[in-house]
């Protein structure tokens, strides 16, 4: 059997796909992240909870309005996009013409007290949650034996991100965006309502960590923790990326997840500082990040 | 803000208050007041197993014991340790210097355990450990001012190991949590394995706590051994069992032994995937009558989860301690935790939950262990109707033999 470093070339495989499969999260996670920091210069903290919030929707639509996976996948993003559009509104939108520091600290103390919440009432052990009938079941690729789950949470995360990027590099409205955050006066006298499609842009960033957080939810424990244990290492992936670039925080979520998964077959105990250490030689060598306009 | 001269004055008044309030309750008290804390997970993987419910069984048996009746006052304090050494013992050095704290309870987490070790001995205070598990508390670094109570890192795997070796389970590949409880564990079942004439094939410690483990998984399938040993808990093994049904880790024949499983882990994961499972504990709250007493008494108060073998044990400790704080007198197990240690280990103990049994020298609490299979969802009458027994463990088999801990307290 082929080797390399010792690891034989099979297992490799398997382990490069699974390494794609967390980057599908780290990139949806820091996708949103990058939306919300580049349009409107805010560093989301409640990132964590909100992708933990998704999970937690999901469960209650099949548990107490018996509304299965395929809805909370529609229905989740919306309930917890809209949440984020009130917290944007009431709070973050009064935060603007001060620090960053501030969004921050306001963030983070949301994210606090809402996973304290979540604890409160549901416990740490976590709620069980079924992978859909349709996707149940396994296919065999011959280097692993690959969940059907697994493969659509690939999938799903591409077209996402993908249909993502393409709305707000390549489409009148995403120029819109664009517009309003380098000269927002000035859009503003041309008629846009720049307030609402900032309320918006941070709604949609909250639905895309809950959409993440459904992905999540049949394959990781529902429970209040499993958002902050995540958010660390995506706030890494965009510092690595470069903070608010849409198409830099994409590829490096799927290229760190493979990194940390390679390192998980060569040193495991380092696997969960791998990326914080490219983080540090990234911010010496680029400072704005990999993809970042200084 | 603009500082004015009223904002000012307020913040002038604010700031000499404590100079002039005198001191509270518990100080001027403190003389017949017991104070116990209960130091542990509020926060994180373990909350469910151990944290409010531990918490909980501390303030019942403290109600069960009934101290004003015997002439003194306890109070419970409790604190969440983060799951970190650092601030564990922070915690413990602030209860025992400022707050007249004595003893520690519970303490999930055997990183905070052996730090908290050190500072109880060091101030003569009394540390009842229930949820931690290393075998290094009642062996190399046993101390005359702790007991380990409710199971640990030999027990576990005396049950589950050398059943699963027993039925065939001969090669083993372990995930293990890479910190001193799970390299503990690990240690202990190889040589369970190893001595019942299996063979480990491979090993991967995984950063703690984890959320994805197909990796670690995966390592562990294409090793081909019979068995998986997962040595974690909590929210890491939930996490490694639902993630092996996924990758059909099972259904193509390997076996996953879970070395320290709780209640609240079989209800997180759903009979559907933990069914099948075997596992080692001290505690089954639908054993035996006074068992489903105390879990109807407990469950209301705790949001509907039923007790683990943790809060059994903080509940049974406590118990155990006010007895001693008795026998010795307040004033003098005050200033001395080793009496009262001591104390406990003359007394056989005695509670609903655990029977009959005694604290040994080196400061490992004796019962029977017991070895039980989850249910099918078919087998299961209704939620919280979660295991069938397989057979008790006698004492004799579950605990470590005195002679082999090392202990520097136990003179042969």
């Amino acid at each position: 059997m082929d080797t390399i470093l010792g690891v034989p070339a099979v297992a490799l495989y398997g382990q490069l796909m699974l390494g794609l499969i967390n980057g599908a999260f780290y990139a949806l996670l820091s996708l949103g992240l990058a939306v919300i920091f580049g349009m409107m210069n805010v560093i989301n903290f409640t990132h964590g909870a909100q992708f933990m919030m998704g999970a937690f929707v999901a469960w209650m639509l099949l548990n107490w309005a018996g509304l299965g996976y395929w809805w909370a996948l529609i229905l989740a993003p919306l309930a917890v996009g809209a949440t984020g559009v009130v917290i944007e509104r009431l709070m973050i939108s009064r935060l603007y013409r001060l620090d960053h520091l501030y969004g921050l600290l306001l963030t983070f103390g949301l994210a606090l007290i809402i996973e304290g919440l979540f604890r409160n009432f549901f416990g740490s052990s976590g709620l069980p949650y079924r992978i859909p009938a349709e996707l149940q079941g396994a296919m065999d690729l011959g280097f692993m034996f690959l969940p059907n789950y697994r493969g659509w949470v690939i999938v799903a995360s591409a077209v996402v991100c993908l249909l993502t990027w393409f709305v707000i590099e390549r489409t009148r409205l995403g120029a819109y965006l664009r517009a309003a955050t380098e000269r927002p006066m000035l859009v503003r006298a041309f008629g846009v309502n720049v307030p609402r499609m900032i309320t918006l842009t941070y709604g949609f960033g909250v639905a895309l960590a809950a959409f993440a957080g459904v992905l999540a939810a049949p394959i990781y424990s529902v429970n209040p923790n499993m958002g902050s244990s995540l958010i660390i290492v995506v706030f890494a992936v965009v510092v690595i990326g470069g903070m608010g670039s849409i198409a830099g925080s994409i590829v490096t979520g799927f290229g760190l997840g493979v990194i940390e998964g390679l390192t998980k077959v060569f040193w495991p105990e380092a696997s969960n500082t791998v990326i914080f250490v490219i983080m540090a030689i990234v911010l010496l060598l680029r400072p704005a990040g990999l993809f970042g306009r200084a | 803000m603009r500082i004015n001269r009223r904002t000012l004055l307020g913040a002038a008044a604010a700031g000499a208050l404590p100079l002039v309030t005198p001191l509270r309750g518990p100080r001027a008290q403190a003389g017949n007041t017991i104070r116990i804390g209960v130091l542990t997970d509020l926060s994180s993987l373990y909350t469910d197993l151990s944290g409010a419910g531990s918490v909980l069984g501390a303030r019942m048996a403290v109600e069960d014991f009934n101290p004003a009746a015997k002439g003194f006052n306890v109070e419970i304090v409790s604190a969440d340790h983060q799951n970190r050494a650092d601030v564990g013992s922070t915690t413990a050095r602030a209860w025992y210097d400022r707050d007249g704290v004595d003893a520690i309870v519970d303490l999930p987490n055997s990183a905070v355990v052996l730090a908290v070790n050190q500072i109880t001995r060091e101030k003569n205070k009394v540390m009842i450990v229930s949820t931690g598990a290393t075998t290094d508390l009642t062996g190399p670094q046993c101390s005359p001012n702790a007991v380990h109570w409710t199971y640990d890192t030999y027990s576990q795997p005396a049950g589950t190991g050398r059943a699963m070796v027993a039925a065939g389970g001969d090669t083993w590949f372990f995930i293990t949590a890479d910190y001193a409880f799970g390299h503990s564990l690990e240690a202990n079942t190889e040589r369970f394995v190893t001595a019942a004439g299996g063979r480990v094939l491979g090993k991967v410690r995984h950063p703690f706590p984890g959320t994805d483990f197909s990796s670690f998984l995966l390592q562990a399938q294409s090793s081909r051994a019979k068995v998986i040993g997962l040595a974690n808990a909590g929210g890491d093994f939930i996490n490694c069992v639902k993630q092996a049904g996924e990758f059909g880790i099972v259904r193509r024949g390997q076996k996953l032994a879970g070395l320290l499983v709780f209640i609240t882990d079989v209800h997180g994961l759903g009979l559907e995937t933990a069914q099948g499972l075997t596992l080692t504990t001290a505690f089954y709250h639908d054993r035996n009558e006074q068992s489903r007493a105390f879990a109807a008494r407990f469950h209301p108060r705790n949001r509907g989860i039923r007790p683990t073998m943790g809060h059994a044990g903080v509940y049974a400790g406590v118990l155990h301690y006010l007895k001693a704080v008795e026998a010795v007198g307040v004033q003098a197990a005050k200033s001395d935790g080793a009496a009262v240690v001591a104390a406990m280990k003359q007394m056989r103990t005695s509670d609903p939950l655990f029977g009959e049994g005694e604290i040994r020298q080196d400061g490992r609490k004796i019962h029977p262990m017991f070895l039980y299979e989850v249910k099918t969802p078919a087998e299961s009458r209704g939620p919280w109707d979660y295991y069938k027994l397989i057979r008790e463990i006698p004492p004799g088999d579950a605990w470590r033999p005195l002679a082999d801990g090392n202990c520097p307290l136990v003179r042969t």
